[in-house]
C-alpha cells in the first residue's frame, strides 16, 4: 500500500513533491528511532521484572470493582503483542478470574497499553494527541468490565478452559 | 516536547535496567538483548508505516476525508470512523498510517480516535488469528460485545476534554 501510495504521488505531481515528501517522512523516521528503542527496551525490561505467572495468580484472585482496576491496571503494564497477551488472559480465567475482569484486561491492554502508545502512536500521532486519546481512554476497560459482568449476571454462560 | 518525551523514556529505561540489574546480571543481558531485538525486528514495519502515511495523506481525498471525518462531521463523522476502524485489516503498521494520514489530510480529532479506538478493540485479523484460538470462544464475543460502545465513549471524552 505504502507502495502503491508513492506511485501515485510520483505519477500525479512530479519527482520533486515526491521527494519533498519522501525527504519529510525520512526525516519523521528518524525522529522517533530514539522512542521506538526506548519502548522496545522499557517491554522487555519490565518482562524480566515482572513474571506473568505472578501476575495472573494476581488477578485471579482479586474480585469486585477492585478486580477490575488491578486487571486494568496489569492490562496496561504487560508489555508485549497478541501472542503474549491472550495466553495471559486465558490463565486469569483457569485461575479463577471472572469474565469482567479478563475483558477490562484486554480492553485496557489494547487501549492504554504503553508498549504500543510508545512504539507506533506516539511517532505517528504526536504526544498532545496520544495523551489526549489515552485520559479519554482511561475509563473504558472499567466500563467494559461492568458490562460483561452485567452480561454474565443477565444469563449469559462461558467455559473457564479451551 | 519530543526532547522532553525523550529524556523521560530513557530515565524510565535506565531505572528498569537499574531494578533489573539488581535481580542479576544474566537477567539484564536478556532483557536488553530482546528489547533490541524487537527493535530491530520492528524497524522496517515503522519505516514502511511512516513512509507509507506521508503517502497516503498526499493521495488521501483532502475534501472528502474532511467533509465525511472532519471537525464538523459530528456523530456522523464518529460512526463513520467507527465503521471504518473495525473494518480495517491488518496490523499497527496499517491501522496507524491510515490514522495519521486522515488527521493530516483533515479529519477531526474524536473522529480519528474513535478510528484508532475501534481499531485496535476489532482489528479482525488478531480477534480471529489470536484471541479466538487462545481464549474460550464465548469469553471473546462477550468481549467483543461489550467493547462496542467503546469508541463513541473515548470520542465523547475526547470532546469533552478539548472543550473546558
Amino acid at each position: 500500500m505504502a507502495f502503491a501510495a508513492a506511485a501515485a504521488v510520483y505519477w500525479r505531481d512530479g519527482p520533486t513533491h515526491f521527494l519533498d515528501v519522501l525527504g519529510g517522512d525520512v526525516a519523521l523516521f528518524a525522529e522517533m528511532l530514539p522512542k521506538v528503542l526506548a519502548g522496545c527496551l522499557i517491554g522487555a525490561l519490565v518482562t524480566m521484572i515482572l513474571p506473568r505467572e505472578l501476575v495472573a495468580r494476581w488477578v485471579g484472585h482479586e474480585s469486585g470493582l477492585t478486580g477490575l482496576l488491578i486487571a486494568s491496571f496489569f492490562g496496561f503494564l504487560l508489555p508485549g503483542g497478541p501472542i503474549t497477551i491472550y495466553p495471559v488472559a486465558g490463565a486469569f480465567l483457569v485461575m479463577g478470574a471472572d469474565a469482567g475482569a479478563v475483558c477490562a484486561f484486554i480492553v485496557s491492554w489494547t487501549l492504554l497499553g504503553y508498549t504500543r502508545a510508545l512504539v507506533w502512536e506516539l511517532p505517528f500521532f504526536g504526544a498532545h494527541f496520544v495523551i489526549w486519546r489515552i485520559l479519554g481512554a482511561l475509563p473504558l476497560p472499567i466500563i467494559a468490565g461492568l458490562l460483561a459482568r452485567i452480561a454474565v449476571q443477565a444469563g449469559f454462560h462461558y467455559e473457564r478452559g479451551k | 516536547m519530543t526532547l522532553a518525551v525523550n529524556i523521560l523514556l530513557w530515565l524510565v529505561v535506565a531505572a528498569l535496567a537499574f531494578f533489573t540489574s539488581l535481580r542479576g546480571r544474566v537477567l539484564l543481558d536478556t532483557g536488553v538483548r530482546a528489547g533490541l531485538g524487537e527493535f530491530i525486528r520492528l524497524l522496517p514495519r515503522i519505516g514502511a508505516g511512516v513512509i507509507g502515511a506521508g503517502f497516503i495523506a498526499e493521495i488521501m481525498p483532502k475534501a472528502l476525508v474532511a467533509s465525511w471525518i472532519g471537525p464538523e462531521s459530528g456523530v456522523l463523522g464518529i460512526v463513520i470512523a467507527t465503521l471504518g476502524g473495525a473494518l480495517t485489516p491488518g496490523g499497527p503498521v496499517v491501522g496507524f498510517s491510515i490514522g495519521a494520514a486522515a488527521l493530516k489530510s483533515g479529519a477531526g480529532a474524536p473522529q480519528v480516535i474513535a478510528y484508532s479506538t475501534a481499531w485496535a478493540l476489532y482489528a479482525i485479523h488478531r480477534l480471529v488469528i489470536w484471541e479466538v484460538p487462545l481464549m474460550p470462544a464465548r469469553v471473546v464475543w462477550l468481549r467483543a460485545a461489550v467493547s462496542l460502545p467503546l469508541p463513541f465513549i473515548a470520542a465523547a471524552i475526547a470532546v469533552l476534554l478539548a472543550q473546558p
